[in-house]
């Protein structure tokens, strides 16, 4: 073929080309061999492999979904004839919930009180020693001790204070639990049959002894031990557990709960167009206090939420930005006139100067940040003097940069008419070097928002402290998501309107080359 | 400017054009006194919350900061160099304050390297880790960014759309989330560091591949070339040279990152040096300090040198931070 014989003869022409030097031919592959020894340094270094196989995955997972979704974990306690429903304390459903995913059968049925304590948690004796004047059966499980029930009160109606002798009274005998679409618990005081998808499992229950589950249980359940407890997953909709004495269900549910109003709000569960009528036209909530205003303080104060104190923290964290780039630009403008070689003739003060503008970049805005919050406490003023002193040597060093680079000519034509030397940098450098400090500023303002958030972990204050603290409790990773969804829109804002106005600034080539 | 004694009478024309002349430096002048007096006002707003808020005012703490700095003064000189070497101090009284030896990570029955060295080392090569991934990662995805490579729309807008979120997510978060995860240790800094740089590096290249000659990937199209083959031997070889240097630069800021990572839990110095600095050990914090200087300014030094004979001064006109 002629294309053959062609390329054998353009391969024969330049040689230098298609037979490259053995060096050459190899550097790639060498570079590439290094980087893969060296990952495997690392890996072996800081042992890696040990450290993802030892990582809790599993609770990754639930962390993950508690970013955008929360739980609701009612537990059934199992009696001789009966159930007892409770709600965690702190639930998102409020005081009374009866959501619509629990359905409960009730019968009259003779209830003998348990003063003997069967039951792992008898309460019955707790609301006595307290004195308390409860008004429920106070079957009810450590709530008791913190403070009044809250919780399956509203089922039981009062209980007459009869230690010993067994009353009748109407109690609930069966709850079903539908947890998502395909998956649904019924409980039943001595039997909980568990379906998903279709398939279900029956576990009879041993009171206090144990959970006797079929020998083939499917994969989403499962029983360490014949008798021991058993825990059936649904997916992301929840899961249950079914222990010999009660049966913990979690339900999750997509979204932020009590977002606006927490429930000790009277605005709490209601909807969006009843909360807006309220605002508008209702009748007052509380006498002393218009509506709006109630609405608004009960949103700032959420206590799940905290919306005031995480503005304030976000504020904080944008002040110390904006405070420390600006006097940063401040300080250093002057000072890199003195440094720059062509503007300051004197060679001492310049190395000095630029000696004093390394120094102070060198050392970390980590150390400026630790060190000063041990002077000044937590807060935003060592944020801002971290900011301040690491951003003054970035500002000095790039200022004296483009001093030293500008165009003599102009300033030749200004002081050749005789001009004092503040009049020459003044028309002779500034108009030169203006847009380029400003833009220079704008570009570090935007970039000391993301800094100031993580310097805040390490106790300069603002939202990164708040971030960290709710990271720490490892269970409000939804209040993360929040703040991290805040910071995002305060970043995007800002790197807008930085770019914008640097696109002013240098015309839009240079303007958008970062 | 100055105003000259002598005026002369301008004709009509010449009086429009004073006029409109006169206008526009008015509006200017009215700009930038409006612009200087919101700085005044905003600076000054932000200074008074900030004081407002912080947990010591800063007047009643300017004190504490001179009282502070004259704690940090080691007893003498040469304890700074002993923590350094990880010396016995004559000092040694039993508490933390005076071990140094205690830290000595030893290869062999005599051979050993000073802790605070080794705590450097995981630092650098958790930059070095997260620096290798990111550039990885990020010169994968910046061919999909780029306008003049990757015609699919929607394919270009998801890739750069993601890679803006990687870049501004709080690393903190990243870092705390794992840390809850792997409990402590250098990997969530790895990843937190890792994440963000592929966000960073993937913009800054792809912003390269962009204003890239594209003759020579005309070429290989017009000869057949696949997508692949005309990325690989088109485009790469013109902007690694500048991918090294953006990601030398990012090197830079990396390790000064994961010291900030492991001050909250990372591992390596960063975690060092905030327990030192919160106990007062004036000689073990100097020490630190001494030693994460030379080590950035050794990096600087390094990575500007190298970036230099890649790709010439280019690589140091203002854009340069990132």
């Amino acid at each position: 073929m002629s294309i053959a014989h062609d390329i054998d003869g353009i391969t024969a022409r330049h040689p230098e080309i298609f037979a490259r030097s053995l060096r050459k031919r190899l550097t790639g592959w060498l570079v590439g061999a290094g980087i893969v020894a060296y990952l495997v340094f690392a890996w072996w270094f800081f042992s890696i492999g040990a450290v993802l196989s030892g990582g809790n995955w599993g609770i990754a997972g639930s962390y993950l979904a508690d970013w955008v979704s929360y739980e609701v974990r009612p537990d059934f306690d199992l009696k001789d004839n009966h159930l007892e429903i409770s709600y965690p304390r702190f639930s998102p459903l409020g005081a009374n919930p009866e959501p619509g995913w629990v359905s409960l059968k009730s019968q009259t049925v003779e209830i003998r009180s348990e003063s003997k304590a069967v039951d792992t948690d008898g309460a019955t004796s707790g609301a006595g020693f307290l004195g308390s004047l409860d008004d429920g059966g106070s079957q009810d499980d450590t709530d008791s001790f913190l403070g009044p029930v809250a919780g399956a009160d509203s089922e039981a109606p009062p209980q007459t204070e009869s230690e010993t002798v067994a009353s009748k009274r109407e109690a609930v005998v069966e709850a079903s639990v539908e947890v998502g679409a395909a998956g649904r618990v019924d409980i039943l005081p001595d039997l909980v049959r568990v379906t998903r998808d279709g398939e279900t499992i029956v576990l009879e229950i041993d009171r206090g002894t144990g959970v006797i589950a079929p020998a083939d249980l499917p994969s989403w359940a499962s029983q360490r031990e014949p008798g021991a407890k058993v825990m059936a997953y649904f997916g992301f909709a929840g899961r249950a557990e079914i222990r010999d004495n009660k049966v913990k269900i979690s339900r999750r549910f997509l979204g932020w709960e009590n977002f606006f109003f927490d429930t000790r709000s009277p605005f709490w569960g209601r909807p969006g167009s009843e909360v807006a009528s309220l605002l508008l036209f209702g009748p007052r909530l509380q006498p002393d206090i218009s509506n709006a205003a109630l609405a608004f303080d009960n949103f700032v104060n959420n206590s799940e939420w905290q919306h005031g104190d995480v503005w304030l923290k976000l504020l904080q964290t944008i002040v110390m930005a904006f405070a420390g780039t600006v006097l940063a630009v401040i300080v250093a403008f002057p000072l890199s006139f003195a440094a720059a070689r062509n503007i300051y003739p004197s060679r001492i003060a310049n190395f000095a100067l630029k000696r004093l503008f390394d120094f102070l970049r060198c050392v970390d805005m980590l150390i400026w940040a630790l060190f000063f919050t041990r002077a000044f406490g937590p807060g935003p003023l060592a944020g801002i003097s971290a900011i301040f002193f690491t951003d003054t040597g970035t500002f000095g060093k790039l200022y004296s940069e483009t001093l030293e680079n500008i165009d003599d000519k102009q300033r030749e034509g200004v002081r050749s008419v005789g001009a004092s030397p503040v009049v020459v940098q003044r028309y002779g450098v500034l108009p030169q070097v203006l847009p380029v400090f400003l833009s220079q500023a704008l570009y570090f303002w935007e970039s000391n928002t993301r800094s100031a958030t993580i310097i805040g972990a390490v106790g300069a204050g603002g939202i990164g402290l708040k971030l960290w603290e709710a990271m720490r409790t490892n269970s409000d990773w939804e209040n993360v998501a929040y703040m991290v969804l805040l910071i995002l829109m305060v970043v995007f804002v800002f790197d807008t309107i930085s770019n914008m106005l640097r696109q002013r600034l240098m015309g839009r080539a240079s303007g958008s080359a970062h | 400017m100055t105003t000259t004694t002598h005026r002369p009478v301008l004709s009509e024309a010449g009086q429009t054009v004073e006029r409109h002349f006169r206008m526009l430096a008015g509006r200017k002048r009215l700009y930038t006194i409006g612009g200087i007096l919101f700085m005044v006002l905003a600076m000054g707003g932000s200074l008074w919350f900030a004081n407002e808020s912080n947990a010591g005012k800063f007047f009643d703490r300017l004190p504490y900061l001179f009282d502070f700095v004259g704690q940090m003064v080691p007893r003498d000189g040469m304890e700074i160099w002993r923590a350094m070497f990880d010396l016995p101090s004559p000092y040694d009284d039993g508490s933390l304050k005076y071990n140094y030896p205690d830290g000595r990570i030893y290869f062999t029955q005599s051979l050993y390297m000073p802790e605070y060295f080794y705590k450097m080392l995981e630092t650098i090569n958790i930059a070095l880790v997260a620096t290798l991934i990111g550039f990885g990662l990020g010169f994968v995805l910046c061919f999909l960014a780029a306008s003049n490579l990757m015609t699919r729309r929607w394919l270009r807008f998801f890739v750069r759309r993601f890679m803006e979120i990687l870049r501004a997510f709080p690393e903190i978060v990243i870092a705390g989330f794992f840390l809850a995860i792997f409990s402590l240790g250098a990997v969530p800094a790895i990843i937190a560091v890792a994440v963000h740089t592929i966000g960073a590096l993937g913009k800054m290249f792809f912003e390269v591949v962009e204003n890239a000659d594209l003759k020579a990937e005309e070429g290989l199209r017009a000869a057949g070339g696949n997508w692949v083959e005309r990325v690989w031997f088109g485009v790469v070889p013109q902007v690694l040279p500048n991918f090294l240097s953006y990601g030398l630069l990012r090197l830079e800021i990396n390790v000064r990152a994961s010291t900030i990572i492991g001050a909250v839990g990372g591992g390596g110095i960063g975690e060092t040096l905030r327990l030192s600095i919160s106990q007062t050990h004036e000689a073990k914090t100097l020490a630190i300090i001494l030693l994460l200087f030379c080590t950035i300014v050794a990096v600087d030094q390094f990575s500007a040198w190298l970036r230099r004979r890649l790709v010439g001064n280019q690589a140091f006109e203002f854009g340069r931070g990132a």
